[in-house]
């Protein structure tokens, strides 16, 4: 098996043994979703319109509150600076890591996503346009958490400082993931979706190389 | 079982050489140690001592590439320049890095592919005398034997240098036994070690290795 394969299947395989930490993040995202019906009321229209932005905005808010776990255990087991010492580099160690990070996270919230849907009474084609939306922007907030959690590893008690400090970057993120289901203008669907693709493009490849040089300067 | 009855002999390593000079370690403002020099060659053992805080193990995170240098020069010949040192050497500090929701084979498992080493994980924790507990999670473990697992990694991915902070930390004394038998066995097959210890006599023959005695450390 290859480095990189190993990480990946070594994350996965803490993350599905962890003691339910997928289902809580799963509850977490549901429930923050269902609430909001509870809040608004039972206006139909009113519903439909704000599913896919509350949709997003729970989905980012259960990405963030996971961003603590993702190197603090390498941290303080040793197994960061073990993982100095391969072939393999850093950022792409980090690479790994985030796509394990993805699958266990992101993943199983679009698999959720349907039943919420049916809540906000959101059509086939709306459901749809949310899962693709999803599946391109999460990688991009996964890549900010990453770089978030790098920087307060060294931390010991980083708390809510790596998701204070990944907000403000997972902004156009949002509003492209939002406008992409339902553009403010019409006919602007498309281009909102090419800015989802540009910008997780660009946060997939940076965020191994910021992470990396985050946590070289927090070991020192 | 006896320690080490089913050690598996090391191969032959390269011959390798490592000089130091005038080696300044600093944590902020505080200084470690300075103008440390010394050099180890191949089928040698430096074993460093010194009161807590003297810097043995900022000494062996700096010669394993982890801390940076504040002044001075480390400096490792012998081995192809195009193969960086960090991938001829193995790290073991205080911290196990090991993960007690995997297994003991897991574990090794993990190091061995992510280090791309050949399939030695099996002999090496038969040799750890951890044989019988390889499909167990490697929570149920007790200090020592977690301690155990973390230097089955030597063995299980041979590498020509090893730097040991305190390995028999936790281990009974026939862990101590095996700990002077792996030692032994790795300058016999020309490897190189650099040990951090309190109690350097008891881990290999005089004749193999040196004593460096750190001094209390000051601050700045």
């Amino acid at each position: 098996m290859s480095p990189f394969a190993s990480i990946v299947r070594r994350d996965l395989r803490l993350a599905a043994r962890a003691g339910g930490s997928i289902l809580t993040l799963v509850v977490f995202f549901a429930l923050v979703a269902t609430l909001v019906p509870f809040a608004v009321g039972p206006e139909r229209e009113l519903l439909r319109r704000l599913g896919p932005a509350i949709i997003w905005i729970a989905a980012l808010l259960a990405l963030l509150i996971t961003s603590e776990r993702l190197y603090r255990d390498d941290h303080e087991d040793g197994s960061l600076a073990a993982m100095r010492l391969a072939r393999l580099p850093l950022e792409v160690t980090i690479a790994g890591k985030l796509l394990a990070h993805w699958l266990t996270t992101a993943v199983p919230l679009m698999v959720v996503t349907p039943p919420l849907a049916v809540l906000y009474d959101l059509d086939g084609a709306t459901l749809l346009r949310t899962e693709l939306t999803l599946l391109i922007g999460t990688p991009a907030l996964i890549s900010y958490v990453g770089i978030g959690a790098a920087i307060t590893v060294a931390l010991r008690r980083g708390g809510l400082i790596a998701p204070v400090l990944v907000l403000p970057l997972t902004v156009p993120t949002l509003i492209f993931g939002i406008a992409a289901i339902r553009p403010l203008l019409a006919g602007t669907a498309a281009t909102a979706l090419m800015f989802l693709i540009g910008f997780s493009l660009i946060a997939i490849v940076i965020a191994p190389f910021a992470a990396a040089l985050a946590l070289r300067m927090g070991a020192e | 079982m006896i320690d080490g009855a089913h050690r598996t002999a090391p191969p032959a390593f390269q011959s390798l050489a490592l000089k130091v000079d005038a080696l300044t370690c600093r944590r902020g403002d505080h200084e470690v140690f300075s103008s440390l020099g010394f050099s180890v060659a191949s089928g040698r053992a430096l074993f460093v001592t010194g009161p807590n805080g003297a810097g043995k193990t900022s000494l062996l995170a700096t010669l394993a590439g982890l801390l940076r240098p504040a002044a001075g020069t480390i400096e490792w010949t012998g081995h192809d320049p195009e193969e960086p040192i960090r991938e001829l050497l193995h790290h073991v500090g205080h911290a196990s890095a090991v993960k007690p929701a995997l297994t003991l084979a897991e574990n090794i498992a993990f190091w061995r592919d992510f280090y791309a080493g050949e399939d030695r994980s099996e002999a090496a924790l038969a040799d750890a005398g951890l044989g019988e507990l390889a499909g167990y999670p490697a929570a149920i473990l007790s200090a020592g034997q977690t301690r155990r697992l973390a230097l089955a990694r030597l063995s299980a991915v041979p590498r020509p240098v090893w730097l040991l902070d305190e390995p028999t930390a936790s281990l009974d004394a026939g862990g101590e036994d095996w700990v002077r038998g792996l030692i032994a066995a790795h300058l016999e097959a020309g490897g190189l070690a650099v040990v951090a210890s309190h109690r350097p006599a008891e881990l290999a023959g005089a004749d193999r290795a040196a004593t460096l005695a750190l001094a209390p450390s000051r601050t700045r």
